[in-house]
């Protein structure tokens, strides 16, 4: 199997992306350069990291779309090669319009750095065998907040391409909703793509991959594309 | 262009040159200086360029250890981890421009102190901000809380490096006068480091990132006088900050220095291109030319004098080996900055500027062939000849007034003033803040703010030898109130405390940088004060073996109020680093496991309140006897902390510090989400003194039962004194015969202590 790393200007999680597939994961992986034409023969996945591509400037993930190396993830996604947007890639697929709805800033209006639960609530290449599974997962965004129009939501769930959602703890704390940005339908990632092999997601699966860490739940995700991936 | 005007004593006296000081420039010139000479003087023997004032007192710093690779003197400090590895740190203030203006004021100081850290060659890991802002209640307070963090919050989240701890302290000595202190630290390999000089004549003057606006246009001398009112008047000096551009900044650093193309680097921070060029040729024993029609720049109409003043954010200054330019504009083409060639080395000792009267580059015309020179002045002059004084000291006498304070018959009630300091500003959780910082970017952040007494980070270093892990711990401390009363014993406090943060995480001390923030030095009080922290930051260095690597000095923190100027409490900021041996010596500050043992280990201290929380809040005023420090005592417990964490004995450890021994226990069982019963040692009496006196050198540890025998052997060998409590357990924390806490109650007090400033 083979991985890349998307690095636009400004991406900044692009370390953490290529460090959890490439040293805990155990996938090759390498970075490409947002001005490169093509990918790499033979790519299997290709991740857009989170960060601030561009600098944020116009509106979070604007101005990411138009990178000479998109028409190739574009048709890597056609060709149903598996494609995740990480927090900052989230913003980029649906500027792209690879996802529905738009990723506004948060309802509190901060920057909010803290980890989250978040259930599974959609088979995908991303999450096999793992639907109704309670994961914790870190959150670093100031825009998370999902919105869509409501012919939008609606479809997103009756065709259940709704991922990950925002879920209570057993014991809540008031000062940390479990629905940390306000997005509809506590909507925390979501399946696209012609094979359900796009997904995006606001929380950050690649920084929580190893013990020392905090936690390993993030690691499930990538074990479950390299399965997926073996299998094609 | 407009119009130059004339030079004359009165101008450069609004320049901030003293009447003997523009006599010695016109001596050494031997004629009356152009107008961007004097605006070039001015900065370059500014107090926050020259140290002109502190630079006597600052040799008397330890600053040799065995794993110091570069001390002060260079952009940050330089300390072997092992393994052909280094870390790079250095703290600097970015006070005056936070308080006028504090998003923009905030975010430029993380991004100062970030091109200081990356234009050394290492990519920089870690960020910590000390800030210190007025009293709660004072109506400036919130706002400016609000926008510096959200400023740091904006530039380092978006630069892309974890904002992994830090402080906060609120006193209404910093009403009039915030600090803003930010902690980088980067990581290089030992050999690839970059120096700023300005080395091979002949060689190639590279100016690389933003173009040059007006923005920050005398920063240097702003930093180096005291506030008057209506200070916004300054607001044109704060300059703006876009870490979008430093990130890409960065990354083009990082390719070039690789590329193995460059002599010598150096951000243009305070005082810009001038202070940039001239302190790489002075460090080479060269001289520079620079050519400024070639400058890139985004306003219209620039002249010499604001090109050469102008501290125009996220750009630096680079000198190539001769026939590499090209490389080194090809890298910064990739990256998509802004690059030119505006100069050259030379081997005349001078620093010289070219420019031609009202040509504008913006205008589309072509370089014209010979500029005029505008500037020329011997390099020697604006560096090693500047001025340096020995200011008059005088110890204030009416500070010794304060230490009488009969503290008997204030209120004390053990139950509600533990949940009240637990709630209070300056205790309680800083959540608040370090949510709104990206605190986990770069897969590093092991032990994460407010989750242990100091950050612990993994640097994951890579070459072509492979790839290798390394731990290191990092705290900043200070406690101005101790140091308010008694300078060197609370300056030497301070660097105890952050050592002793280290310790307790498992981690050993390497090195220190400090950043100290003082008022008008001219005033022979503020200068005692300056002198007595000197000497006690250099006693517990000595005590502890910890060198101090890098600093700042930040004068003239005050302002003029009705019946004269208040300064701020003096604050020598320490930000310590320290390093640990493998990934399970990390200890954590909360309880863990019921039935484990609980002990304070240390000296008992005597149970002076002087400058204590508590005793601050019953009076309303920095008073009071404060503590005192035994730095052997001292330097015995961390031993002993780093030995028995190394060893696996420690199931929690943390430090005594605002709110004594009862808040530490409390914020033990707040953190291990876990209660205890206790009962205090016969020693400790039930008084304001003994629960909350703040006596330095004491350390709350839990034992598991198992390795009681083992770690009873080290306290003894120490000779550490140390004092059963009792046991880990339960949903409170009891303590017998005094009082009973619920774990809900005192996680909600902790939990609203920013409350009152910035709402639920």
């Amino acid at each position: 199997m083979r991985a890349v790393v998307i690095q636009f200007p400004g991406s900044n999680a692009d370390f953490d992306a290529l460090h959890t597939l490439r040293d805990v994961v155990g996938v090759e992986t390498s970075y490409v350069f947002h001005k490169t034409p093509t990918l790499p023969a033979g790519t299997d996945l290709v991740v857009l990291p989170g960060g601030f591509s561009y600098g944020d400037y116009l509106r979070c993930g604007a101005i990411a779309r138009f990178a000479p190396v998109m028409a190739d993830v574009r048709r890597h996604v056609e060709r149903g090669g598996l494609l995740l947007g990480i927090c900052n890639g989230f913003q980029i697929l649906t500027e792209a319009g690879l996802l529905p709805g738009a990723l506004t800033r948060n309802a509190h209006l901060r920057f909010e750095c803290r980890d989250v639960l978040v259930r599974v609530d959609a088979d995908g290449p991303f999450t096999q065998d793992l639907r109704g599974r309670v994961l914790r997962l870190p959150i670093a965004h100031a825009e998370g907040r999902y919105q869509a129009d409501e012919a939008t939501l609606q479809s997103l769930e009756s065709k259940s391409l709704v991922a990950f959602r925002y879920v209570p703890a057993a014991a809540p704390d008031a000062r940390l909703p479990a629905n940390p940005n306000g997005s509809l339908h506590d909507i925390a990632g979501l399946y696209g793509g012609p094979r359900r092999n796009v997904l995006g997601l606001m929380p950050h699966p690649e920084r929580m991959a190893e013990p020392i860490l905090g936690g390993t739940d993030g690691r499930l995700l990538f074990h479950s594309a390299v399965r997926a991936a073996l299998a094609r | 262009m407009s119009r130059e005007p004339a030079v004359t004593p009165e101008l450069a006296r609004e320049h901030g040159l003293t009447e003997d000081e523009y006599a010695t420039a016109l001596k050494a010139i031997g004629r009356t200086p152009s107008f961007p000479e004097l605006g070039v003087l001015s900065v370059m023997w500014s107090e926050h360029c020259s140290y002109k004032s502190s630079r006597v007192h600052l040799k008397r710093l330890p600053t040799k250890g065995p794993r110091v690779i570069h001390g002060p003197g260079e952009n940050a400090g330089v300390v072997d981890i092992g393994d052909g590895w280094a870390v790079v740190f250095k703290m600097e203030s970015h006070n005056h421009p936070s308080f006028i203006e504090p998003y923009q004021g905030a975010g430029t100081g993380v991004g100062g102190i970030l091109r200081d850290v990356f234009t050394m060659g290492a990519r920089p890991v870690a960020v910590m901000d000390s800030l210190r802002f007025g009293e709660p209640s004072h109506p400036r307070t919130p706002g400016l809380l609000r926008g510096v963090v959200a400023g740091i919050a904006g530039y380092g989240n978006a630069f892309g490096v974890p904002t992994v701890g830090g402080e906060v302290q609120f006193d209404s000595a910093y009403n009039g006068n915030i600090l803003v202190n930010a902690f980088a630290l980067g990581l290089c390999r030992s050999d690839r480091l970059f120096l700023g000089q300005a080395k091979g004549v002949g060689n190639p003057i590279l100016y690389v990132g933003a173009r040059t606006g007006r923005d920050g246009i005398h920063g240097a001398t702003m930093a180096s006088a005291e506030f008057e009112e209506g200070e916004e008047a300054e607001r044109p000096t704060v300059q703006v900050g876009d870490p979008f551009m430093e990130k890409l900044l960065l990354e083009g650093c990082l390719e070039i220095f690789a590329a193995g193309v460059l002599e010598g680097i150096q951000d243009m921070g305070a005082a810009g291109l001038t202070s940039s060029t001239v302190e790489m040729a002075s460090r080479a024993g060269n001289g520079v030319e620079l050519w400024l029609d070639r400058l890139p720049r985004r306003a219209k109409h620039l002249t010499p004098y604001e090109i050469l003043l102008s501290e125009s954010q996220e750009r630096m200054i680079m000198v190539a080996r001769a026939g590499e330019e090209q490389r080194v504009l090809d890298i910064c083409a990739k990256w998509d900055l802004d690059a030119q060639v505006v100069g050259r080395v030379t081997d005349t000792g001078r620093f010289v500027v070219r420019a031609t009267p009202g040509y504008d580059p913006l205008s589309g015309a072509p370089w014209p062939d010979d500029p005029p020179v505008v500037v020329d002045l011997p390099v020697d002059l604006l560096t090693d000849a500047a001025p340096v004084y020995t200011r008059p000291c005088v110890e204030d006498s009416r500070l010794t007034d304060r230490y009488g304070v009969d503290a008997t018959g204030l209120a004390f009630d053990p139950r509600s003033d533990l949940l009240e300091l637990l709630s209070a500003p300056n205790v309680g959780s800083r959540a608040w803040i370090y949510r709104q910082y990206d605190h986990i970017v770069r897969d590093g952040t092991m032990v994460r703010p407010g989750a242990g007494d100091a950050a612990v980070v993994r640097l994951y270093c890579e070459d072509e030898r492979g790839r290798r892990e390394k731990l290191i711990a990092m705290s900043s401390d200070c406690n101005g109130r101790f140091c308010e009363l008694d300078p060197r014993t609370g300056a030497a406090m301070a660097v105890a405390e952050a050592c002793r943060n280290l310790a307790c995480v498992g981690a050993a001390p390497i090195g220190l940088t400090d950043c100290l923030n003082f008022g008008n030095p001219q005033r022979p009080e503020i200068m005692a004060q300056f002198r007595d922290a000197i000497d006690g930051i250099a006693d517990a260095c000595k005590a502890l073996g910890v060198p101090v690597v890098s600093g700042n000095v930040s004068l003239y923190n005050e302002t003029t109020e009705q019946g004269g100027p208040r300064a701020v409490l003096p604050t020598p900021t320490i930000g310590a680093v320290g390093l640990f041996e493998k990934v399970s010596d990390v200890v954590g500050a909360g309880f863990r496991t019921a039935g484990d043992h609980v002990f304070v280990l240390g000296p008992r201290g005597d149970d002076r309140l002087g400058g204590s929380e508590w005793l601050t809040r019953r009076t309303g005023r920095v008073c009071g006897r404060p503590p005192s420090i035994d730095l052997a005592a001292e330097a015995a417990l961390q031993s002993l902390l780093v030995r028995a964490a190394r060893e696996g004995l420690l199931a929690s450890a943390h430090d005594c510090a605002e709110g004594g021994l009862l808040v530490a226990l409390a914020e033990a069982c707040i953190l291990g989400q876990s209660g205890a019963v206790l009962s205090l040692p016969a020693e400790y009496a039930v008084t304001p003194g003994g629960l909350f006196g703040e006596d330095p050198s004491r350390v709350v540890v839990s034992v598991t039962p198992y390795v009681l025998e083992l770690f009873s052997r080290r306290v003894a060998e120490a000779g550490v004194p140390c004092a059963f409590l009792g046991r880990v357990g339960g949903a409170s924390l009891s303590l017998e015969g005094v009082a009973s806490w619920g774990l809900d109650e005192m996680r909600e007090a902790h939990a609203s202590a920013l409350d009152d400033i910035v709402g639920r």
